[in-house]
């Protein structure tokens, strides 16, 4: 997804007006997707896998789908009913990367698809592990 | 029962967003990185592991649920490996995830050409 797409998409959100229904709409879809993450998780755990490695097995089976369903450009068109449903959730950061690689793939491999595919999983990363840095350095400091 | 915590807290998560997007100028981009910011917080502030124990894929589906694996992960490689632990807890617990939303999104886009919107 391009800057301008995101502007877009924002803007056709924030119309308050829709919000009836915008709000109802995000609980379904978003409800929906972590049933669907609750389903995998217990046919995981009935599996025999540990905690830790079913909610492993939970992300990468959405983020996959996530991104299968962005390739074949059925995920935008879920995600302008669903909003915020479908942005929270970890296939929002799948299709967060998975769209624009696809669209920048025409300014090359290199600086389009394999620099552009980080405009939005970028910050999420950089500010998600500089928040862990800084949990990590008071826990060590505590100990100290 | 569990699909219905699933379903519930999951749904109020994203509710949430939508708010933020309806009611205030915060884009999408920002969102994601409040939520995962909120979510090492809540992880660090030892708030949001039990509602993963609580809801399950509920909270741990939301992007707040990344943070908390971030907060998560950090907390047990201090004390695993002391200071250097501080730089190796956040990515290895998020590895998995990270990895994999990389490689479906090259593979995507070298297979698929993008439509017009």
């Amino acid at each position: 997804m391009t800057d301008q797409e995101y502007a877009k998409r924002n803007q056709l959100a924030s119309a308050p007006t829709k919000s009836w229904k915008n709000i109802p709409l995000a609980f379904l879809s978003g409800g929906a997707i972590c049933t669907a993450g609750e389903l995998i998780r217990q046919a995981a755990l009935a599996a025999g896998l540990e905690e830790k490695t079913a909610a492993l097995a939970v992300s990468l089976s959405l983020i996959a789908a996530a991104s299968l369903l962005t390739g074949l450009g059925l995920y935008d068109k879920i995600a302008k009913h669903a909003g915020a449903g479908t942005l929270v959730p970890i296939t929002g950061f799948s299709n967060a990367m998975t769209s624009p690689a696809m669209e920048f793939k025409s300014e090359g491999i290199i600086l389009g698809l394999g620099a552009k595919m980080f405009v939005i999983a970028g910050p999420v990363i950089v500010y998600g592990i500089a928040a862990s840095v800084v949990y990590g350095l008071i826990l060590w400091l505590a100990r100290l | 029962m569990e699909y219905l915590k699933a379903f519930v807290v999951g749904g109020l998560f994203c509710a949430l967003g939508q708010v933020l997007i309806d009611y205030t100028k915060l884009t999408p981009a920002r969102i994601l990185v409040s939520y995962v910011v909120a979510g090492v917080a809540l992880g660090a502030l030892g708030i949001y592991q039990p509602l993963v124990e609580f809801a399950g894929a509920g909270a741990s589906v939301p992007l707040a649920g990344f943070g908390n694996l971030l907060a998560g992960g950090v907390k047990e490689a201090v004390a695993r490996e002391g200071f250097l632990g501080i730089f190796t807890g956040g990515l290895t617990a998020c590895a998995g995830g990270v990895a994999a939303a990389l490689c479906c999104a090259l593979v995507m886009a070298l297979v698929f050409r993008p439509r017009e919107k």
